[in-house]
């Protein structure tokens, strides 16, 4: 019983699939149109996870970010010398050969142009402790050298160096009264900072006129369990009046803030077209079944039941709706994937540089929905093909 | 008009094809007037932007202050009308998620430059009283239902009082409306002398002065003249138009405007294929009525006419719908979800009237190569095709 549905769905469908070239335009109308949903929305959606991955890899849980309680942000944040230096005596602070693996900054922002539009944009500067490169593991100088602490010498995130004119290694550059030279450029893995340029520190207190003042702290645990306590020693300390976070977690927040915006834009594209993408399927197979209303009922009359009808059509249509969406998949990964850009964070004000990411998760995401597409387009038409009056079909033209 | 019943008829012939390929056209449409709204977003502030006011900030950064002291030496600097300052306060209420601009202003100047923010009478007298006073814009009113005479507590991060306490009162007095529909009034102002007073009177720096020339051509000359008078001094300052700083700000965003115009170049061109394809499919069913029309007299060009009519009638209704619930519900309803990110947010008029024309574009676009086929269609050929 049960194998004779599935030899009548066999054959039923395979009729249907070899006359798809029969109907080759409209077939191709659908591919187009699955495939169009499809690009649309992984480019859009790889936007937002491009600039969730440029925050948040690197980002580990077992370092702090120590800011001034009531700060969001380093922008925002202050902290004294002392207070710095009680912070990286803490509890559960990672130490090595040459004092805590501890690193207070500085976070200020310059103005260079974009290579894109040549217009002026916050490029965010970081002056750091010599600890800094062993918090952020993953960094590495790829050209030129790191800057001697004491001289006027940046390095730039590889990041912010394909983005801003100027941030070649050799290159000078003038902010204020003080000139810096370009000596390396770094990766960190993809994350946050390929979007800054460094500098010491000690340099940058006086160039910006801050004093003996930080922003903030950045601490390399000795585990992710060592947080807690280390969170509750400054806490409680009297001395002081801080914020204290695990870097993943303080990304992952600016993250959220940052593609909340393109996450709804891109869900109201991607259900807006996909609706006219189901529209145009579902005139396909309603046409598909009505050039076959003499066939379907020929079948009927020779014992084929609704089932294997319905499922044939929806076949058809699945079928055409994966094409489309693999099509969709395969386009928008070539044109899309790794495609280099910049916008505003706005918590720091500052410019974040990105690479869109067509991830596998977003990849699969794009075939579920063209699958999606493509059983409601075909839903309709196959019910009506089911129940198709035999006597009446067969008497049409 | 004699032929309007025919294409009528037409049209119903297959009334679910009909009906589908319209909600696709609406859609397209949507879609249009959504993404246009929220291209505009980014960069009305370039539109709305007084032609005849320029920028002064740090030449470093925008983050940099300048110290007070330069507004009387801006003003004094020929071509120049009226010069204000304003200092960025970035506090919070209740929440960071709620987040608006809040900006210390200079009261004797500030509503002078500003035109395009309208405050009562009643309620600017009541603001320039009161020290610790706040005008608060319409859309932030509403957002948080604040009425004149409520008390908004707030926490500085940047501005924290020299006896550590960070929390910040204002009164409202006043709400101020925008002149024109692009005016963003999301943020609040407040008294640069109440902040000074509450940091214990010796802040002696803002961060931008907003400076009103008196020909707006000249624009570049007074810049140049602004900036000469602090160069190689420790604070050097760079001055441009409103109108270049805020394209410069959108720029910074990333390019909205380019990736929209992708976005909708996609959709109408994956829009056009599938009418296309449904006109055409339509014309080939209709061919021996096509030859029948023919044999009865109708002209070539008729036949075409009646055909890119058809096609042209479908992306009217189709693309008439798709605008009219854009501007009146898709726009209004997104736009309250988007606030915080997008204060403006609205479809301009011009937008309107380029959809306008798109629509009548895409309705020939997908009537013609059905039409050009049916205009040529040989009447012994098609009569005996089925």
């Amino acid at each position: 019983m049960a194998s004779n549905w599935f030899s009548q769905v066999a054959a039923v469908t395979s009729v249907n699939l070899r006359t798809i070239p029969q109907r080759r335009g409209s077939s191709l109308a659908t591919i187009i149109g699955v495939a169009g949903v499809v690009i649309v929305s992984i480019a859009v959606f790889s936007i937002a996870e491009g600039v969730r991955h440029a925050l948040t890899a690197g980002a580990a849980s077992d370092t702090a970010v120590v800011l001034r309680s009531g700060s969001d942000s380093e922008m925002m944040s202050g902290l004294q010398r002392d207070a710095t230096r009680i912070i990286a005596e803490a509890p559960g602070v990672r130490r090595a050969a040459g004092g805590p693996v501890s690193s207070a900054e500085l976070y200020v922002i310059v103005d260079l142009p974009k290579r894109s539009t040549g217009t002026d944009a916050n490029v965010p500067l970081r002056g750091v402790q010599p600890a800094a490169f062993e918090v952020r593991d993953k960094l590495r100088i790829v050209e030129g050298r790191k800057f001697e602490p004491g001289r006027n010498e940046i390095v730039a995130g590889r990041g912010a160096a394909s983005q801003f004119a100027g941030l070649d290694v050799g290159n000078h550059l003038r902010w204020g009264e003080n000139e810096w030279t370009v000596v390396g450029i770094f990766e960190a893995g993809g994350g946050l900072p390929e979007s800054e340029i460094w500098c010491d520190v000690g340099v940058l207190q006086p160039a910006y006129r801050r004093g003996s003042n930080f922003q903030s702290v950045y601490a390399k645990l000795d585990s992710p369990e060592a947080f807690p306590a280390f969170k509750d020693a400054l806490t409680v300390d009297p001395r002081l009046d801080v914020k204290v976070v695990r870097e993943d977690e303080y990304y992952a927040d600016q993250s959220r803030a940052l593609t909340g915006l393109i996450r709804i834009i891109g869900v109201f594209i991607t259900v807006v077209m996909g609706a006219g993408a189901v529209f145009a399927a579902l005139n396909t197979m309603y046409a598909a079944v009505a050039a076959r209303t003499r066939e379907i009922a020929t079948l009927r009359a020779l014992g084929f039941r609704a089932g294997p009808v319905v499922v044939s059509v929806l076949a058809e249509s699945l079928l055409l709706a994966l094409v489309g969406g693999v099509i969709g998949a395969a386009v928008a990964f070539f044109a899309f994937d790794g495609f280099q850009t910049s916008t505003l964070n706005w918590s720091t004000f500052s410019q974040l540089s990105f690479a869109f990411a067509v991830t596998p998760p977003l990849i699969a995401l794009g075939i579920v929905c063209s699958l999606l597409m493509g059983l409601i387009g075909g839903l309709f038409p196959a019910i009506r093909a089911a129940r198709l009056p035999v006597a009446t079909a067969l008497r049409e033209l | 008009m004699k032929f309007l019943p025919l294409i009528w008829s037409n049209l119903k012939r297959k009334k679910v094809r009909t009906i589908f390929t319209v909600l696709s056209i609406v859609v397209s449409f949507l879609l249009f007037g959504f993404l246009v709204a929220v291209d505009n977003a980014f960069t009305s502030g370039v539109d709305v932007a007084g032609a005849d006011r320029l920028l002064v900030i740090h030449k470093v950064s925008l983050i940099q202050p300048l110290p007070i002291t330069y507004g009387p030496r801006i003003k004094a600097v020929p071509g120049v009308e009226a010069v204000t300052s304003a200092n960025w306060f970035g506090g919070v209420y209740q929440d960071p998620k709620n987040f608006f601009g809040q900006m210390a202003v200079d009261k004797d100047t500030f509503l002078d430059l500003y035109p395009e923010f309208v405050v009562p009478e009643a309620q600017k007298k009541a603001w320039l009283a009161d020290r610790a006073g706040v005008l608060v814009g319409r859309q932030l009113a509403d957002r948080f239902g604040f009425k004149v005479g409520d008390r908004i507590p707030i926490q500085a991060t940047i501005y924290r009082k020299p006896d550590g306490s960070s929390l910040w009162e204002f009164n409202v007095s006043g709400i101020y409306e925008g002149a024109e529909k692009g005016t963003d009034t999301s943020g609040m102002y407040f008294r640069y002398d109440y902040l000074n007073e509450g940091m214990g009177g010796r802040l002696g720096f803002v961060g931008w002065y907003t400076v009103r020339i008196a020909d707006p051509a000249r624009a570049a000359e007074v810049s140049k003249r602004i900036d000469g008078l602090f160069a190689n001094s420790p604070a050097e300052t760079k001055t441009n138009t409103e109108k270049a700083f805020a394209q410069s700000f959108a720029n910074q965003v990333g390019n909205v405007g380019a990736i929209v115009r992708w976005v909708l170049m996609a959709v109408f061109l994956i829009m056009l294929v599938v009418t296309g394809n449904t006109m055409a499919q339509a014309v080939r069913e209709r061919t021996n009525e096509l030859a029948v029309l023919k044999t009865l007299g109708f002209s070539r060009g008729l036949v075409l006419g009646l055909v890119l009519a058809e096609s042209l009638a479908i992306a009217l209704l189709g693309g008439g719908l798709g605008l009219l619930l854009a501007v009146g519900v898709v726009i209004p309803a997104l736009g309250k979800a988007l606030r915080s990110f997008l204060p403006v947010f609205f479809l301009p008029t011009n937008a309107l009237l380029t959809g306008v024309a798109l629509i009548l574009l895409f309705g020939l676009a997908a009537g013609l190569l059905p039409a050009t086929q049916a205009m040529r269609l040989r009447i012994v050929d098609a009569l005996r095709r089925v």
